[in-house]
């Protein structure tokens, strides 16, 4: 099928109109006769359309949707590996896998994103400390390129294609299907241990000293307190638990795995719901809600991995205005810069209700992969005009300690802001034009930040 | 690319020694650095107004286009859209005009409507058609409050700007769910070059100001905006008064 439409990110800013191929229009046929066919404004591949900015929109080009494309193509049940379809969901993954005593290498804050998009992105989840991100858990994937062929690029063998298009954001071509190696489990329940930190130092301290233990990491912070306060937040952190960890009604069905939505977001909510006040008080009551310390709760996948996904269509909260996301990372060694940033984004008064804070372990050779050895935190804050100011001036500050920015977030910073932050630019540019001349593969991304 | 708060990277302004369009483009300028496309006849104005952008931070190209001259809007336009994306183009042309002459001169009437009417209509059609093409752009008008009701002292200027407030509020109907937005602009009097001749009106106001109401109606999506913004109840109120007050009205 194809349609004309109006597409935006997961913000739902800056929308654009697009020729949308979709279901029997994405096998692999029809899509290299679409690259065959030259299309003048390029062609882009999309998924769960989780990116935030416009990673995903070609302003009257071609946008392949490849959300149609969920075959599971083989799954070595023995070895955990799994090839699919580079539209299948990790939803639908973990639907399949976890009974069989499997479970996903690398999982974001959301289970809606194509395992496309995951290598796209190069996306990170809670382990990233221990684990890295998801392309280094991918074995290899079949790209369509520019020139119409199909190329398996196998990690060890194709290392310069491989990490052009893990992190590349689809610009080398169209991901059709990719193996994953599994991560193996006992059941489907995390141990978790919960702590508070009084403020930003004592976060640090205790990421410092304790992460190394746990297989997954994520923190919350206050950024509306101020004062003594500041950076007050909450730890959750956790890993697998054994069959023998889980009480004993769970015992039975170990690897039980059925989550399902509870609400829906309303459509047509008015911006500026979130302001100053109702952050504020969610804050509070979310800080006092976590205990002070609580050690091996047993909570499952979903509460652990994704609470946001209880909500379908959450962004809708944001009103019509959309939000952007700020996600940056700070070299470890920048810690004064990055408290510095910290109340530069409290002091500008922008209410960010979500506020996750992690430690990265080691980059990957990705050329524009985003995790790097350091300290993460990405802000959601509502869209308005003052917020370009406010924003830019991170950027410099992020820049200056010698951070980056989350391209799958981004929808908003200046080219000249990405060449710096992203050395190997250069390195993916040559790569692109020798295998990509025309510039074929392009999005409002690409276009804005000059890629 | 509009950026997802509403930042521009690529401007084209038809009619590019206006003080409004000038004015937007240096409100745009402060905030990021952008491509500026000044389209207008050549002259040293136009080359002044290039520099006076250009110290600003822009890259500034400029090209000649002559409103009047519709036969060649489409090769023109599609040169500057051969460049690059365009973001945000305003049709800022017009001649304000001698009313009195135009009532006498049958040919400068008609040359006030070529210029202000049907050169906005012709550029009208080749933006739309070239930002259907990228699938994403606004295209912003200027109108006058003279287009909602036509007044003895100004109605061969108002003619022509009720008809362009007519097209570009009937395209922006047009474009809903292309990916491009049409606003159409209602200023009051502006103190501008080509109303120095003039004394204020009540509520006249500034180039700046149209340029503030313009940069925040294309991130807000707005489809039409009065200048100042009190300017929406007056003219309705206005629209609705009996003829022969209406005419006695001492503006």
């Amino acid at each position: 099928m194809t349609e004309w439409k109006i597409l935006t990110g997961w913000g739902r800013t800056a929308p654009t109109g697009a020729t949308v191929l979709r279901d029997d229009e994405t096998t692999d046929d029809r899509l290299m006769a679409a690259v065959a066919g030259n299309p003048p404004r390029g062609i882009i591949a999309r998924g769960l359309a989780r990116s935030y900015g416009d990673a995903a929109q070609n302003g009257g080009g071609l946008v392949a949707d490849l959300t149609g494309r969920t075959q599971v193509v083989a799954l070595d049940e023995a070895a955990g590996t799994l090839t699919a379809e580079a539209g299948l969901s990790l939803d639908a993954i973990m639907r399949i896998i976890l009974r069989k005593g499997w479970f996903v290498p690398v999982t974001p804050g959301t289970r809606y994103v194509t395992i496309g998009g995951a290598i796209a992105a190069d996306i990170h989840g809670k382990n990233h400390h221990v684990d890295g991100s998801f392309s280094q858990h991918v074995l290899s994937f079949d790209l369509l390129t520019a020139d119409g062929a199909i190329r398996t690029v196998r990690r060890e063998s194709d290392p310069a294609l491989f990490w052009a298009t893990a992190g590349g954001m689809g610009l080398t071509g169209i991901i059709l299907r990719a193996t994953i190696q599994l991560r193996a489990v006992e059941t489907s329940r995390v141990l978790v241990d919960t702590e508070r930190a009084a403020d930003f130092d004592d976060m640090l301290a205790r990421l410092e000293a304790t992460d190394h233990q746990y297989t997954y990491s994520v923190s919350w912070i206050d950024l509306l307190a101020r004062g003594g306060k500041m950076g007050r937040g909450v730890l959750t952190r956790g890993r697998h638990a054994t069959r023998d960890e889980l009480p004993v009604r769970s015992r039975s069905a170990p690897l039980a795995f059925n989550p399902r939505g509870w609400l829906t977001a309303p459509p047509f909510l008015p911006s500026g719901m979130l302001n100053q006040m109702t952050v504020a008080a969610f804050n509070e009551v979310w800080f006092r809600k976590a205990p002070k310390v609580r050690r091996g709760e047993v909570q499952s996948i979903p509460a652990f991995f994704h609470p946001l996904d209880g909500v379908a269509e959450w962004n809708r909260i944001y009103g019509p205005k959309g939000f952007i996301q700020y996600q940056f990372v700070l070299p470890f060694g920048e810690e004064d810069a990055l408290r510095r940033i910290v109340e530069q984004v409290v002091r500008s008064g922008y209410a960010s209700f979500l506020a996750v804070f992690k430690r990265f372990g080691e980059g990957n050779e990705g050329l524009l992969s985003f995790p790097a050895p350091g300290w993460t935190l990405a802000l959601d804050l509502p869209a308005s005009d003052d917020l370009a100011v406010v924003a830019d001036r991170l950027d410099e500050a992020v820049l200056a300690a010698g951070g980056r920015l989350y391209l799958a977030k981004d929808s908003r910073m200046r080219a000249a802001a990405m060449t710096a932050m992203y050395p190997r630019l250069p390195a993916f540019r040559e790569l692109r034009s020798t295998l990509d001349p025309t510039g074929m593969f392009v999005s409002d991304l690409a276009r804005r930040l000059s890629l | 690319m509009i950026d997802g708060l509403g930042a521009p990277q690529s401007l084209l302004l038809l009619g590019g020694t206006s003080d409004i369009a000038v004015a937007i483009a240096e409100r745009y300028l402060a905030k990021r650095p952008l491509r500026v496309v000044l389209a207008g006849r050549p002259s040293a104005q136009l080359e002044a107004v290039a520099g006076r952008l250009a110290d600003r931070g822009a890259a500034v190209e400029t090209v000649a286009f002559d409103a009047a001259k519709t036969a060649e809007h489409e090769e023109v336009l599609g040169r500057v859209f051969a460049g690059g994306d365009i973001d945000i183009a305003v049709v800022a042309f017009g001649v304000l005009g001698d009313q009195a002459e135009a009532e006498r001169d049958p040919t400068v009437a008609v040359s006030m409507a070529q210029v202000n009417y049907v050169g906005a209509v012709s550029a009208g059609v080749c933006l739309a058609k070239a930002m259907r093409r990228q699938g994403h752009g606004t295209i912003v008008a200027l109108s006058s409050m003279a287009a909602e009701r036509p007044r003895r002292s100004n109605f061969m200027y108002g003619s022509t700007k009720a008809g362009l407030d007519a097209f570009f509020s009937g395209l922006a109907d047009a474009l809903v769910g292309s990916g491009v937005r049409a606003v159409v602009v209602r200023p009051g009097q502006v103190r501008t070059k080509m109303t120095a001749h003039l004394p204020d009106a009540p509520m006249t106001t500034t180039p700046e100001a149209v340029a503030a109401s313009v940069v925040s109606a294309v991130s807000r999506g707005r489809h039409t905006v009065w200048v100042p913004g009190r300017m929406r109840a007056v003219s309705s109120v206005l629209r609705h008064l009996p003829r022969p007050v209406f005419r006695r009205l001492p503006f």
